[in-house]
């Protein structure tokens, strides 16, 4: 790979010990992909935030780059939290949890990194442009900037995105170059997709057939980017998919080559087969929404159908501080509130440890979230639309 | 056989193998080293100790710091073989100091498998017992 000569001073030190280590990283990520030099990003989003996912020692490394005064050079974000970040303890998150959380957000916010834990850095004022080469981490985050803002990144690991936001550069190759944003599978969609849910059905079914490919949907008639963020989240998840397409909808759908691709098809059994896989559960002792972080459409949704009503079992939506303020002032958060439910910031249900917490069911809408709780939170899951779940713990 | 240096280092041990994708992040316990994703052919099984084979990664790309804490409480793999390393893996594998390679065709490594991993040279080697 071609470096410059001031990056070559990097890698010899000049810059300091954190600098070498980090850009030795990307250099090395870069050779192996066969980059032929390094390109500027426009932001960045760092995943690896909670405590839960990446325990004492990403914390120890976290707090040794902050302490050796590494910062960042452009706009960072973070990805969710293991926990609300200022209401906790009113949620019942663990005190020696907490404590070691914001250990994790100081060694964050030492860096220069905008300590807002969201999913969804799009809804939250980190916003790409079309072709703006980008080092984002969360699965989803870059499924939705690749794919339906048109973004370029690859799917970074954690510790890459924080090495791309510290030397404010990424190795050039991968879904940086426009051939290999190409489509390698086409998908007919033969049902019609309603409840958000739906959709992300759909998402884990591909995900789980196309695995690394990059798919080109037909068939989808209308989808708002609410649905968008279900389906590439669902794909991320059961598969490993960044990019996909999809006719008449996405940007890039109308640019790239779809000539003789493989195809193959979903219908309505399908999708009818994936909610009963994806249920193992009966009962939700909790539902939780958010999964990518809820949006406002989402939560003024929610609103409307919880306004007057008493729930029997816990509701919380997920999302991010800034979505959460303005559902505090359209008085959306009071409504859902006194319906006896919770509208939790910066974190999600994947990412919390729900497990300590009482909660062995999960009712969700989320295709991305029915495919990690039973992993991660040893939880049964209830997948339904949201119709269905507020209906069952009112 | 020969395929391409992801991470150097050199490793033998029995081989764990597996044709399914593997997500570090909500499918293997850092803390014990167990596949915990349901439905996943290795569940219940240790990778500790072991030469992991599977095709590539997916899902969460906090899988990075799982395979980091792997290693950080002394239950990582002591190699990985790929037939595709994608970026997950490999930042976890370089930042653990994990030997890794890819380009290998992976089907022909059976599990149980004494596999001797050269990553500095990408080269494995089959020692059937």
């Amino acid at each position: 790979m071609h470096l410059t000569k001031e990056e070559e001073k990097i890698l010899n030190g000049e810059k300091g010990e954190v600098m070498e280590r980090l850009f030795r990283l990307l250099v090395r990520l870069g050779d192996i992909y066969d980059a032929k030099k390094m390109i500027p990003v426009g932001s960045v989003q760092v995943a690896g935030v909670s405590y839960k996912s990446i325990g004492d020692p990403g914390t120890e490394f976290l707090e040794d780059i902050a302490f050796k005064g590494a910062r960042v050079k452009v706009l960072t974000y973070l990805n969710p939290a293991g926990m609300d970040l200022e209401d906790w303890k009113k949620y019942g998150f663990p005190a020696d949890f907490a404590k070691n959380q914001l250990r994790i957000m100081d060694a964050f916010k030492k860096m220069g990194i905008v300590v807002t834990s969201t999913c969804t850095p799009y809804l939250a004022g980190n916003l790409p442009r079309f072709r703006e080469h980008i080092a984002w981490s969360e699965s989803s985050a870059v499924s939705f900037s690749n794919s339906v803002i048109g973004a370029r990144t690859n799917r970074e690991g954690g510790p890459s995105a924080l090495a791309a936001a510290i030397c404010g550069v990424t190795a050039n190759y991968g879904l940086h170059l426009w051939e290999r944003r190409q489509p390698t599978i086409k998908v007919n969609v033969k049902v019609d997709l309603n409840f958000n849910s739906d959709f992300g059905a759909l998402g884990w079914y591909i995900g789980k057939q196309v695995k690394n490919k990059i798919p080109y949907f037909t068939g989808i008639k209308n989808a708002n980017t609410d649905q968008l963020k279900a389906l590439g989240a669902a794909m991320a998840a059961s598969g490993a998919v960044a990019l996909y397409h999809v006719e008449d909808i996405t940007p890039e759908a109308d640019l790239v080559n779809t000539k003789g691709l493989e195809s193959i098809s979903i219908g309505k059994s399908e999708i009818k087969e994936t909610y009963n896989l994806l249920s193992t559960g009966k009962t939700p002792d909790i539902v939780i929404f958010g999964c990518p972080h809820a949006s406002l459409r989402e939560i003024s949704t929610l609103a409307d159908k919880l306004d007057g009503k008493k729930l029997k079992r816990p509701v919380w939506i997920c999302t991010s501080r800034m979505v959460k303020e303005a559902a505090e002032r359209m008085g959306f958060n009071e409504i859902i509130t006194k319906a006896g439910g919770s509208i939790i910031a910066d974190t999600c249900m994947v990412v919390s440890p729900i497990e300590n917490m009482g909660y062995k069911t999960t009712g969700v809408n989320s295709g991305k979230a029915a495919n990690y709780l039973p992993g991660f939170c040893k939880q049964e899951v209830c997948f339904a639309n949201i119709d269905d779940l507020v209906e069952g713990q009112l | 056989m020969k395929g391409r240096t992801i991470s150097p280092g050199i490793a033998e041990s029995e081989a764990i193998v597996t044709t399914e994708p593997i997500g570090f992040y909500g499918g293997i316990d850092p803390k014990t080293g167990i596949v915990i994703e349901k439905g996943h052919p290795l569940k219940g099984q240790k990778i500790s100790g072991k030469i992991l084979v599977f095709p590539f990664g997916k899902g969460s790309t906090v899988g990075s710091y799982v395979i980091y804490g792997l290693k950080k409480n002394g239950v990582a793999p002591v190699g990985i073989i790929n037939k595709e390393t994608e970026t997950i893996v490999a930042t976890g594998v370089i930042l653990a100091g994990i030997p890794c390679i890819d380009h290998i065709e992976i089907d022909k490594i059976k599990n149980g498998d004494i596999v001797n991993l050269d990553a500095d040279n990408a080269i494995c080697t089959i020692k059937k017992i």
